[in-house]
């Protein structure tokens, strides 16, 4: 039935494609006016790209901008075969085997994608080929920009931006970010890291209508499609740039580290590590070899030491120590203890102290009976089960004060330091089999401890606060009309009461007036509260270490500076700090003499031990 | 395994042969389409279409093993039961699918989705072919011929609720097989009249139409005989004629979307809308035209890139083909749907069971009609209705509907002697 209707249908199906093919073959061999439409216009993707934010310092003053540079590309397919290379190659001041070598190496990524051929030519160079370009087909001009500087500090805080690694561009696209694209710059280390995102910006899209001869006319359908490249927000650091030079100065010739903050806020107004470069180094062309140069420095200049270096604190340990044993309520401020020199070396000092004076001088044996009191509480009749019960309740003092733990600055690769749990020690002397003997250095902070000088700057901050910090940032808001971000303004309370730090503050105020610093290190004007440590280390001298705070009464600059192998914290890191105090209360350095000696000093290259006598004298102070 | 290496044999290797073809043309020139110039992106990396194309290409294997495995009286017995379900999906999109590009067709979980209305078009297939394969059934009668229409009609009607109307004409294709089971030819016929009417009233004024009709009609009066009933029938027959006229300028006027009647009214007046509907015929014109007759080389197209076009590698992506093959490639994809649809009437004809004969040319004739459409809107002569070129166009929905239609065919083909001892039996 119906069966001739198969040839109706089969011929429908063969007159339509039939149709279809003629229309085509009209289309596509017959008709040119298509070729040539076709020929007239194309469709170019252009991506713009933004500018990036500024970041300025607390005064206004910029510490890092755009330069525009100007990167030659190459499109392998429209190179031209008999192209004239040797013009070429002096028109660049390039050898042929260069040449040659590039060329190479663009064909091999891709015939119909540009690829970067020579990068970053100056606005100069560039005026100088700019006109002559137009004789080579396939090779273009794409603008960008790198990163400025008018100064040469700043390097390990600001951080570097470079091209992405295959790496990382892998690792977003596994995380569903998918943004960058191979060839793109990013931030990758210090506030160009942290804040990529703010400072980046928001790439554009332009489709332009190019004709055959890859002549502009004019946007696709009038910019619809269009997205404007937005521009980056600017960052408005905390940064005291003045402040952060002088830092970097004194600095110089010293392994080591000073952060200077603001203790009612938490901002950073400088962060010095030791040695550092100049950030002027790794933009530019020259980044890869300046990079490598850096990186093998045995001094490791790109460490950086104020956020990722884990010291023993030494003596400064002992604030905290006093204060959690006044909350607990274990010694009073009355406390009189011999100093007793049975386990450990103390120095001269005179007598027996009380808290203001153990302070003051720094007493060892004052500190074991602190600590042994904290320790053991007599919770337990068990000596072993009471010193857990008793380090417990310590650390977690320790830790209201951020000691062993991350404090959630705005930079990546912050260190939490080292601060051990009752299964560490567990592990060492077997489960319960430990005491106050084992752990006994704590208390003057050497041992199983370890703390950035961030961490020690937060110390200082918690100090001249009288028990309570902000966390520690660079930021004081992003973009023009933004404020400081939430997460930097709650104040995290330690566990101890604010009554409780005012014979502490007066024995570090004696410290610096009458104690264990270097009366060179002094200031008439200004009471400065400040505590020395020296801490004992494998890796040779002493390292240096100091905190403080100043004025005494409504502190407005807090200070840690922590000087690698040069001895007494009195004599090398204390008077880094005052001046770091001078400088900044003051805007000008009275003490001269002290800034010349201080910054004379090198601990890295020579052993200078003129101070060091002093210091070699007794240890912890 | 016995039974496994003769379904190698028994499977029709010319068809399973064109259909991996159009897949291999399809994922190439998917991958052409979506190329961009600026990114450094490898063909299968996931994040653009050919790379999941691939995961479609992989899945729809599965699919074909699934298909192969089951027993083919499965389709025949539960076809009806299959319908139903679809069915019930159809109406769970209208409450809880998802819009995308306007049309309410989307049923997902998180970015995975698919259209429902895809796969409606198998499904109604397999209700037609078992209707149809009842032997009392006669299609010049009106209560069987509503019946079928029924059957059709229900699907069509919920997609066209979804806003969703290319997948929509689809269903008119039933027409195809409606005819090989003896459709009486007058409906068809009444039906090209109508679109032919259609056309008329995009180019030639209405009341001009109209005069030129009555003036047909007067002239038609002095030669007939002037019997009663002659001209009585030639009164209707002008007065319907007029109607239609009227009604498909209503329809076109007061009834389309502004968009959709661009979608018409460009065809006879390419200028109208040049930044709009005309900007992509005419670029998609200009990307096929420009291909030339050996194309400008695979990759190296320059209309195609840049998603000028939209639907660059679904709905337009013969343009890419025209464009990078230029007329070689338009005769070899024309060449193997030609082909296919030839097959597959030959294969639809020899079978012994009516229920595989009419789900055979319910495949060809879908497959048709996507293809006229796709191909057409491309080179300007059919308006633009988004329906995809089948095996080519990108997407998931699309090639699992298609695979899964023409799989079950070659599936029942491939047991054609066993139908017919069981219907002996």
């Amino acid at each position: 039935m119906f069966e001739s209707r198969q040839r109706t249908i089969i011929f429908v199906f063969a007159l339509v494609a039939f149709v279809m093919l003629l229309r085509l073959f009209y289309m596509q061999v017959i008709d040119d006016s298509y070729k040539e439409a076709a020929a007239n216009i194309s469709l170019q993707r252009i991506i713009e790209y933004p500018y990036r934010g500024i970041v300025y310092d607390r005064k206004g003053k910029i510490c890092v901008y755009n330069v525009p540079v100007y990167d030659v590309m190459v499109l392998p397919k429209e190179v031209k075969k008999g192209m004239d290379t040797t013009r070429f190659c002096s028109l660049f001041g390039i050898t042929k085997e260069e040449f040659s070598e590039t060329i190479t190496a663009a064909r091999t990524y891709s015939k119909v994608k540009p690829s970067p051929f020579i990068k970053q030519l100056s606005h100069t160079e560039f005026a100088k080929v700019q006109d002559q370009l137009i004789d080579f087909p396939g090779f273009f001009i794409s603008p960008r920009t790198v990163r400025g500087y008018d100064h040469s500090s700043m390097g390990i805080v600001l951080g570097y931006i470079g091209e992405i690694s295959a790496g990382r561009l892998e690792k977003y696209k596994k995380e569903g970010n998918n943004y960058y694209r191979s060839g793109d710059y990013l931030g990758i280390s210090g506030l160009e890291n942290y804040y990529e995102e703010q400072l980046r910006g928001k790439r554009g899209v332009k489709f332009m209508m190019v004709d055959v001869n890859g002549i502009q006319k004019g946007h696709y359908k009038d910019g619809i499609f269009d997205t404007a490249a937005v521009r980056g927000d600017n960052l408005y650091s905390t940064i005291d740039l003045e402040l952060q030079k002088f830092g970097e100065e004194l600095m110089k010739n010293k392994k080591g580290s000073i952060i200077c903050m603001e203790p009612k806020t938490g901002e950073i107004l400088a962060m010095i590590s030791s040695p550092t470069y100049d950030p002027n180094l790794l933009r530019g062309r020259d980044f890869s070899k300046n990079y490598l140069a850096l990186q093998k420095d045995p001094l490791k200049p790109l460490f950086n030491r104020a956020l990722m270096a884990p010291y023993p604190p030494g003596s400064i340990f002992k604030t905290l120590q006093a204060l959690t044993a006044m909350q607990e309520g274990v010694i009073d401020s009355n406390m009189v203890w011999p100093c007793v020199q049975d386990v450990v070396h103390c120095h001269p000092h005179p007598g027996p102290c009380n808290l203001r004076q153990s302070i003051q001088w720094s007493c060892n044996p004052y500190y074991l009976q602190v600590f042994r009191r904290i320790i053991n509480q007599h919770k337990s009749g068990n000596t072993f089960l009471d010193t857990r019960i008793g380090y417990d309740r310590w650390r977690e003092y320790m830790s209201s004060f951020g000691i062993g733990q991350k404090l959630g600055i705005d930079m990546p690769s912050e260190k939490k330091g080292i601060l051990r749990t009752i299964a560490y020690y567990d592990r060492i002397y077997g489960e319960k089999h430990w005491k106050y003997s084992n752990v006994y250095s704590l208390s003057i902070g050497q041992g199983e401890l370890g703390l950035s000088p961030l961490h020690m700057a937060n110390m200082a901050c918690v100090l001249a606060n009288r028990g309570h910090y902000y966390t520690p940032h660079f930021i004081k808001k992003i973009g023009e009309k933004g404020t400081t971000p939430a997460q930097f303004k709650v104040r995290h309370q330690t566990k101890v009461a604010a009554k409780h730090f005012e014979s502490i503050i007066t024995g570090m105020q004696w410290a610096v007036q009458g104690g264990t610093v270097w009366s060179q290190a002094r200031m008439k004007t200004v009471t400065i509260c400040g505590k020395t440590g020296t801490a004992q280390n494998p890796h040779g001298k002493d390292h240096s270490i100091f905190i403080c705070f100043a004025p005494k009464d409504n502190p407005t600059i807090a200070v840690a500076t922590v000087v690698e192998n040069s001895g007494f914290g009195g004599f090398v890191a204390a008077p880094i700090a005052t001046l770091m105090v001078e400088k900044y209360l003051n805007d000008t350095i009275q003490r001269k003499n002290l800034y010349e000696h201080m910054l004379s000093r090198d601990y890295i290259h020579k052993d200078t031990t003129s101070n060091g006598k002093r210091g070699e004298a007794g240890k912890n102070h | 395994m016995a039974r496994e290496e003769k379904l190698v044999k028994t499977i029709d290797i010319p068809l399973l042969g064109m259909y991996l073809a159009l897949l291999l043309l399809g994922w190439l020139t998917i991958y052409a389409s979506e190329l961009d110039v600026n990114a450094d992106i490898d063909a299968w990396d996931m994040s653009i279409s050919s790379g999941r194309q691939l995961l479609f290409i992989g899945t729809s294997s599965v699919l074909i093993i699934l298909i192969m495995a089951t027993d083919y009286k499965f389709y025949d017995v539960f076809s009806y039961f299959i319908y139903a379900g679809i069915l019930l999906v159809l109406v769970a999109v209208l409450g809880v699918g998802k819009t995308v590009a306007g049309s309410k067709s989307w049923l997902g979980v998180g970015t995975f989705g698919v259209q429902p209305s895809e796969f409606a078009k198998f499904a109604t297939s397999l209700a037609l072919a078992k209707y149809l394969s009842n032997p009392l059934i006669r299609l010049d009668r009106w209560p069987d011929l509503n019946r079928a229409a029924i059957i059709i009609a229900i699907p069509a009607i919920l997609i066209l609720l979804q806003n969703d109307t290319g997948s929509t004409l689809v269903f008119s294709a039933f027409v195809i097989p409606l005819f090989r089971e003896g459709l009486p030819p007058w409906i068809p016929n009444l039906g090209l009249g109508i679109v032919f009417l259609f056309v008329l009233t995009l180019v030639v004024p209405q009341t001009w139409l109209l005069v030129a009709i009555g003036v047909i009609a007067v002239a038609a009066f002095f030669i007939i005989d002037k019997t009663l009933n002659n001209v009585i029938a030639l009164a209707i027959i002008a007065s319907v004629i007029c109607l239609v006229v009227i009604g498909a300028n209503y329809f076109i006027n007061d009834v389309l979307q502004p968009h959709q009647r661009n979608r018409i009214k460009v065809l006879v007046q390419p200028g109208i809308d040049p930044l709009g509907v005309g900007w992509n015929v005419t670029q998609s014109k200009n990307a096929i035209g420009s291909g030339g007759f050996l194309g400008k080389g695979y990759l190296e197209g320059t209309q195609t890139k840049f998603d000028f076009v939209p639907e660059q590698s679904t709905d337009f992506i013969f343009c890419t083909i025209g464009e990078e093959f230029g007329f070689l490639g338009s005769l070899l994809v024309c060449g193997l749907f030609l082909g296919m649809l030839w097959r597959l009437v030959y294969l639809a004809d020899r079978q012994k069971m009516k229920f595989s004969r009419v789900y055979g040319y319910c495949v060809a004739a879908i497959i048709f009609f996507h293809f006229t459409i796709n191909i057409g809107m491309t080179v300007g002569l059919l308006p633009v209705i988004g329906i995809p070129l089948p095996f080519i166009s990108y997407g998931g929905s699309s090639l699992w509907s298609f695979t899964i239609l023409l799989f079950i065919f070659l599936k029942l083909d491939a047991h054609r002697s066993q139908m017919l001892s069981r219907d002996a039996g």
